[in-house]
Formats: C-alpha cells, sequence, structure tokens
C-alpha cells in the first residue's frame, strides 16, 4: 500500500472513531439539563411525578453516558500513532484544552454524577438538586474545551512557532480560548446536542403515547423537551449564521464547497436545494464550463449577505481561491489581494526551506545564520502548509460530501423547528394521543437528529481538507510513518468494537425504555 | 476520618445497591480494558516512542518535514 492508502485509512480511522464518539455525546450534554430541568421543578413543587420523571432519564443519561466514556480517548492514541507529526507540531497547544477537559472529565462529572446517582436519599433536595446541574455544567465544560482545540485547527491563534524544535508554543491562551471561531463554534455544537437530545425525549414520548403507557411522563416530557428544543434550535440557527460567516473569513474553499460555488460573484446566491453537476471539474475553460448544478433553488443574494454582511459582497468560488487576484477581507477587517494558490506554495517552500536553513545554521553554530533564517520563516509562515500541496486540485475538499452534508443538515435542523413545534401545539390543546402520525413523526425525528449532527462535523472535517491546521499542516505532512497494513488492521477491529458497543447499548437502552418509569 | 468513613459509606451502599448500574460498570471496565491493555499496548505504540529525547523527537519530526 502506497502513502495515498496510509493517508485515506488514518484518515477513515479518525473519522470512524470520531464519529462514533460523537454519537453518545450530543445526548450526554443535552440530556444533563433536561433532567435538571425536571429535577428542579421536583424540588420547586415537591411533587414526586417530576421525581419519577427525573429518575427515568437519568437512566438513560446513564446508560448513553457509561456506552459514550472513554470513546474519546482512542482519538488521542491516533494522534501518537497515525498523526505523529501533527501531534508533535501542535502539541504545546493542545496539551493546556486537554488537560483542563481531562480535569472537568474526571473531577467534576465523576464526583457530581455519583451524587446524582447514589445520593437521593443520602443527600439533601438542594444538594442532590446542585450535583445534578453541576454534572450537567461539567459534560459541557468538558465538550467546551475540546471544541476550543478543534477550533484552532481551523483557525490557529495565539501560538508562535518554534523553530528550534518545530513545535508551536502557545503564547496568548486567551487567544486561543476567546477566538472567535472557537466562540460560535461552542455555541453551535452545544445547541446542536440540545436540539438532538429534545428530539430523543420527544421520540421516546411519542413511543410511550403510541403504546398508550407512561402518558403523563410522556406528556410532560414532550412539554420541556419542547420548549427546550425550540430554544436551542434558535441559537442554533443563530450561531449557525455566525458559523458561515465565520468560515467565510477564515475558510473560504470550505464555504465555496459547501455551497458547489466553482466561479465567485457578487451578490452570490444560497442553494435551498439542489443537485450537483457531477462532470464539473475546478478551473475549466470559461468558453465550455460545465454548469455546476444540474438543477438547483437559490435565495437571491442571500450567500453574500451571509458571508460579508452586504447584499453584493463578493463571495470566491473554488477557482478564483485558486487562481487569487481578488479583494478579500480577513476576520480582523484587513483588505488585500489574495494571493493565488502558487504565490502561497513559493511562500510556503521558503518558509520550509528557512526551518531547514536554521537547523544547519544552528548545528553549525551560526548565529546570523538562525536569525536570518527566523526572519524567513516567520515572514511566510501563514502558508508554511502550502509547501507540501503538490497540485491546485488538492486544495479542494470533496465537494459532493460537503455540499450534501451541509444542506442535509439545513433542512433536517429546519425541519425540527415543525416538529417542535407541532408537538408544543398539540400538547398544549391535549391532543397528542389522537395524533398518531406526529408520533410516528416524532419517532423518525430520532435518527434524523444523528445524521443532523453528524452531516454537522462532516461539513466541518471533510470541508477543511486537505488540512489538519488551517494553512499550516495538510493530512501529507501530518501522517506518521507507520504502515498501511496496522492502520487498516486497528481500522477493522475498531469497527467490530464499536458495533459491538453500539448494539450492546441499543439493547440495553431499548430494554429499559420498554420497562419505563 | 469520620467525612472519610462517611464518603467511603456513600459509594460503597451505592455501588452495592446499583442494579443497572453493574451491568453499566461492567460494560465500562470491559472497554476500558480492551482500550488501555490490548489497544494501547498492542497496537497504539506512539511514533515518536522510539526517541528518548525530546531533541531527538524534534530532530526526527524536523526531519520529515523538510525532507
Amino acid at each position: 500500500m502506497n502513502s495515498d492508502s496510509l493517508i485515506l485509512l488514518s484518515r477513515l480511522q479518525f473519522a470512524l472513531t470520531a464519529m462514533y464518539h460523537w454519537l453518545f455525546v450530543p445526548l450526554t450534554l443535552g440530556l444533563g439539563f433536561i433532567i435538571a430541568f425536571m429535577e428542579t421543578k421536583y424540588y420547586r413543587t415537591g411533587d414526586e411525578f417530576w421525581k419519577k420523571m427525573t429518575k427515568f432519564w437519568m437512566k438513560l443519561f446513564a446508560i448513553n453516558f457509561a456506552v459514550g466514556i472513554a470513546t474519546g480517548i482512542i482519538l488521542e492514541f491516533q494522534f501518537g500513532t497515525n498523526w505523529s507529526n501533527y501531534s508533535w507540531f501542535v502539541g504545546d497547544i493542545f496539551g493546556a484544552p486537554l488537560a483542563i477537559e481531562g480535569i472537568f472529565a474526571f473531577f467534576m462529572e465523576s464526583t457530581f454524577f455519583a451524587v446524582m446517582y447514589f445520593g437521593w436519599e443520602k443527600v439533601s433536595k438542594k444538594a442532590h438538586l446542585v450535583s445534578t446541574w453541576l454534572t450537567a455544567i461539567g459534560t459541557n465544560l468538558s465538550a467546551v474545551w475540546i471544541l476550543i482545540a478543534n477550533s484552532w485547527m481551523q483557525y490557529p491563534q495565539g501560538m508562535a512557532f518554534n523553530p528550534e524544535t518545530a513545535r508551536n508554543e502557545m503564547v496568548n491562551f486567551w487567544d486561543v480560548v476567546f477566538s472567535p471561531v472557537a466562540l460560535n463554534k461552542i455555541l453551535h455544537t452545544v445547541t446542536n446536542a440540545y436540539v438532538l437530545a429534545s428530539i430523543v425525549v420527544i421520540g421516546v414520548s411519542a413511543w410511550f403515547l403510541l403504546k398508550h403507557r407512561e402518558q403523563l411522563l410522556a406528556r410532560k416530557s414532550i412539554k420541556v423537551a419542547g420548549i427546550f428544543g425550540v430554544i436551542s434550535l434558535l441559537l442554533l440557527v443563530f450561531s449557525g449564521d455566525g458559523s458561515a460567516y465565520n468560515v467565510a473569513k477564515v475558510q473560504p474553499m470550505k464555504l465555496a464547497a459547501m455551497e458547489g460555488l466553482y466561479d465567485g460573484e457578487k451578490g452570490a446566491s444560497l442553494v435551498a436545494i439542489g443537485i450537483l453537476n457531477p462532470e464539473k471539474e475546478i478551473c475549466e475553460d470559461p468558453a465550455v464550463a460545465e454548469d455546476p448544478y444540474l438543477f438547483k433553488i437559490a435565495f437571491p443574494k442571500a450567500l453574500s449577505f451571509l458571508a460579508t454582511r452586504e447584499m453584493d459582497g463578493f463571495v470566491p468560488g473554488i477557482n478564483d481561491i485558486i487562481r487569487g487576484g481578488y479583494e478579500f477581507t480577513d476576520r480582523d477587517g484587513n483588505t488585500y489581494i489574495e494571493p493565488s494558490f502558487e504565490e502561497k506554495k513559493a511562500q510556503g517552500t521558503l518558509a520550509v526551506n528557512a526551518l531547514k536553513d536554521f537547523q544547519t545554521a544552528k548545528a553549525a553554530g551560526d548565529e546570523a545564520g538562525m536569525a536570518a533564517a527566523r526572519e524567513v520563516l516567520e515572514a511566510n509562515f501563514d502558508y508554511f502548509g502550502y509547501h507540501y500541496i503538490e497540485e491546485a486540485e488538492d486544495l479542494v475538499p470533496n465537494v459532493p460530501v460537503t455540499f450534501y452534508a451541509f444542506h442535509l443538515m439545513v433542512a433536517i435542523g429546519l425541519f425540527f423547528f415543525l416538529t417542535f413545534g407541532l408537538f408544543l401545539w398539540f400538547e398544549r390543546k391535549d391532543q397528542l394521543e389522537g395524533k398518531r402520525w406526529l408520533l410516528y413523526l416524532g419517532i423518525l425525528s430520532v435518527p434524523l437528529a444523528y445524521i443532523c449532527t453528524e452531516c454537522g462535523w462532516i461539513v466541518a472535517e471533510v470541508g477543511r481538507q486537505p488540512w489538519t491546521i488551517q494553512n499550516l499542516l495538510p493530512v501529507n505532512a501530518s501522517v506518521s510513518g507507520v504502515g498501511a497494513g496496522n492502520v487498516l488492521t486497528t481500522f477493522i477491529l475498531f469497527a467490530v468494537l464499536f458495533t459491538t458497543m453500539l448494539v450492546v447499548e441499543l439493547r440495553i437502552m431499548f430494554k429499559q425504555i420498554n420497562k419505563g418509569a | 476520618m469520620n467525612t472519610l468513613k462517611k464518603i467511603w459509606n456513600f459509594y460503597y451502599e451505592g455501588i452495592r445497591s446499583m442494579t443497572l448500574g453493574k451491568t453499566l460498570w461492567a460494560l465500562v471496565l470491559i472497554k476500558l480494558f480492551i482500550m488501555f491493555v490490548i489497544l494501547r499496548i498492542f497496537f497504539f505504540k506512539p511514533a515518536l516512542a522510539d526517541y528518548e529525547t525530546e531533541e531527538q523527537k524534534s530532530e526526527a519530526v524536523i526531519e520529515q518535514l523538510t525532507k
């Protein structure tokens, strides 16, 4: 197997692990708060029914937590084994957020989690409620630190590259933590998790209503989850708009792939529904260029507004980003003429050669040579990773995967407004039991919520290819020199392990749901 | 000492009275064993583990990045 196979298998393995991990995380993040709301109601009213409800959903929370726990650790194994260059290159930046995540995950979650489960009869009502809230907050804080680390890869900030060690070193912790990309990603990801958890609660409750069981629990749960879900969905749309704006500023190629936009334009329209033309290629001769879409329905000027906050703002397409030469305003408000791929590659090569020169000068004890090399490296470091990109087409992520994942995510997200709205409306009218079609819709929404959330990550991660760290390190320079056969073996092992664990979880979960409260 | 005993009893009695929790704990322990004992030791040796010092590791990565 060649290095392309190694890269592909390493990426597939990471994707499998991350997507599997993300099957469990969002339900934990959202259900924690839903349980906390229910217990707060119990605390305030003293109504034992709310306690019974809290305990039922807490049981499902525990199953999900137990199966999902530590699945993310495998990602860290893979950093060291399959992505050693990447891991070394970013090590100092990731150290702080991941260490804080570990502390939160271990101390905060596990301490209060135990009180939440064992403490019903042993601590006061107030202490128990506080523990439930702190468990919910702790799980969310754990996620925050991982999302900060991920955001840094999409928009590297607050660091300086040390040519002596070839590592990025954190120079401003707050720039990493409060990067605009991180803040928006955190809000978008956690609100997405809340929507998913709300849909799961509605789906399970709908099943109870269809079976004419646990009807009061189901109706009350639908009310709590419906309200929580709608509020979260509004925040999700708000942060989605912010995400698109950030992507336009820091990863314009990703935005172009999300929209299948090959040639940029002013007043660009936003595709609502579309089918891509499989014959379309990059940098075609304009005289014979294929239309990028076989079919589309689009909102005029909406993409320009989303990306630039102006109805007639210019949104660069894939070809523009490769050719350069257009005016671009970055996240910090600096306007400049975007360099072409060749110009960026030339700068990247200057940076990599300067790193080599620095090492040669260091070995010779040549201080002046080191200083000169460092200067060249710093001047060209922004495009360091372009040195490893061989062809312009290697800069383009998989357009169909990114495009369809993005549109499916948005479509399902908007569909959930209808789901929440209908459930809340008929719950208020006390007509839920008679609306069997709606109850089936609630159950169907559960797998859709998982598809939606996984699509979000596909857009984020496939859309930023070929980069592991935007503009600084592509996948082909990040991967370790391990055998592709080894990666294939572990890939198969994971597939078997994860499938088994998922089957086990679903069996336990369904059994507990079937038992009822 | 009294506080420590209370904490011990809290966890001890909590774990003893678990029903579903015992299945979940078994699941967690099996999973952690597979991950940390089997996968970590036999399949996920860090690629830079053969280098003893940080300097050797950085030299290896720089060689990879500048070749």
